[in-house]
């Protein structure tokens, strides 16, 4: 038998590769493993909800995906609702491959919102709508004028706590969100659930508007609790609904396919 | 002498190897004796090689004080400690040893070799599995299966050289099955150096 000539072994492989969606720029999260899933990444300028109960890893995978685009000359920026700036660095340092001089040099900008807040002027404890056009418009700024790539916002939970209206959050995250992928900056939205929902976000209207969910939960199994991620939704991308299970370490996040041997979805 | 021969047959194989060892239960502790001699002394004290040894058996600490009795240096080899925590032996940790809660969270395991592979990275890495037949007592055989066949095929990409420790007598059918199937070959340490 001939073998194929070139010509038709590359016709034939095209054939199989799955068209279109993975072929959009791609923000490489610096989590090797979940770039592999994603196929290289989060596309550039999707807004992603990264959502899980306490202790799951949702700051810390947030965390390593700024200083990772930090290191690529990708500016990152962290609006923190409820931790300190100290905090966030003490938290950041545990990373080994993060350098302070990122901070210094501006590469990675902290944004304290209650600060923010207090510079706005906003003293109510509910913002109103007029509140959100304003701190809209103050971080549209700063991400235009800072040139800003990378969003985490820590946590939408926590901003939702000043914001009554579910409308106004679909509001506030549609034109953040509009915003942020008219200059090209991808980002990642904390939002903090309950063990054992089945929702993705507190009020249950963000999970509609953002590009993609990135889920993390623990679950048990043989009496032992494993820490797992999944990908729920990514527009633009063919990806993995597999749960994977995850180890945060001082050199960045790994992942291990979560095995199904045993019993399953004992969750927490 | 049975330590000369595995070296050999270790050397002599491609890199990325997966090996079963096959010791006997009635001649185990000189049969353990020379594995480790061969592996952790021989080829692992090697300039360019690091060694993670997976303690399931036996505690981290108990290896060290064998390995430190056979000359290995420290800086050659790290642990992936599966057993002290379920032992209640976690008082004084070894530097270079990082502890699993259980020998059933596999996934932990996988994600510490990995972790320590990407910390050490040398030009050859040798994984010691001791053994699967403690792994079995802990995990039901699918879920031992699955981790067997990710894990190596794992450090097969990685080009590590995997040796897997099994007890002959001892092993289920299923494990020894397993066994056969993920490994690329089988040395019998009762029948070398005789």
């Amino acid at each position: 038998m001939e073998a194929p000539s070139p010509d038709v072994t590359v016709a034939a492989r095209e054939r199989v590769e799955p068209a279109g969606p993975n072929k959009l720029e791609r923000c490489p999260t610096g989590i090797e493993a979940l770039d592999n899933i994603l196929g290289g990444g989060v596309p550039r300028g999707n807004m992603v909800l990264v959502s899980g109960s306490v202790g799951t890893g949702k700051t810390t995978l947030s965390l390593e995906f700024l200083v990772r685009g930090a290191e690529r000359g990708e500016r990152g920026m962290l609006v923190s609702v409820t931790e300190a700036t100290e905090k966030l660095v003490q938290n950041l340092s545990t990373f080994e491959f993060f350098r302070p001089e990122l901070i210094a040099d501006g590469s990675l900008v902290l944004v304290d919102l209650p600060a923010l807040y207090e510079k706005l002027g906003f003293d109510r404890e509910q913002l109103s709508s007029e509140d959100l056009d304003i701190l809209l418009r103050s971080l549209h700024d700063l991400i235009r004028t800072l040139g800003i790539k990378r969003l985490v916002i820590d946590s939408l939970t926590s901003l939702g706590y000043r914001i009554q209206r579910d409308e106004h959050i679909r509001d506030f995250l549609l034109r953040l969100g509009e915003d942020l992928s008219e200059v090209g900056c991808t980002s990642l939205i904390i939002s903090e659930i309950a063990p054992q929902t089945d929702r993705y976000s507190s009020r249950g209207v963000e999970e509609a508007i953002v590009d993609g969910i990135i889920l993390l939960y623990n679950t048990r199994r043989l009496g032992d609790i494993l820490r797992v991620l999944q990908i729920v939704k990514m527009r633009g991308t063919a990806h993995s609904r597999a749960l994977y299970v995850l180890e945060l370490t001082p050199i960045g996040i790994l992942m291990a396919p979560h095995l199904k041997g045993g019993r399953m979805n004992e969750g927490l | 002498m049975a330590e000369v021969e595995i070296g050999e047959r270790l050397r002599g194989l491609p890199p990325g190897s997966a090996v079963a060892l096959k010791l006997d239960p009635r001649e185990y502790a000189d049969h353990y004796f020379a594995v480790l001699n061969a592996t952790l002394r021989d080829l692992g004290s090697e300039t360019d090689t690091h060694t993670i040894y997976v303690a399931v058996t036996s505690p981290a600490a108990f290896v060290w004080n064998v390995a430190q009795a056979l000359d290995v240096p420290a800086e050659r080899i790290s642990f992936v400690d599966a057993i002290s925590h379920l032992m209640m032996h976690f008082a004084d940790p070894l530097p270079n040893a990082t502890y699993v809660e259980s020998p059933r969270a596999l996934e932990e395991i996988m994600l510490r070799v990995e972790y320590l592979l990407r910390r050490f990275p040398h030009p050859r890495s040798i994984v010691v599995i001791d053994s699967v037949n403690s792994l079995a007592i802990h995990n039901p055989p699918e879920l031992l299966s699955e981790f067997l066949h990710i894990l190596l095929n794992t450090l097969k990409s990685r080009q590590a050289l995997t040796l897997v420790l099994a007890t002959a007598d001892e092993q289920a059918s299923s494990v020894d099955q397993l066994l056969n199937l993920v490994v690329d070959e089988t040395l019998d340490v009762a029948r070398m150096g005789t």
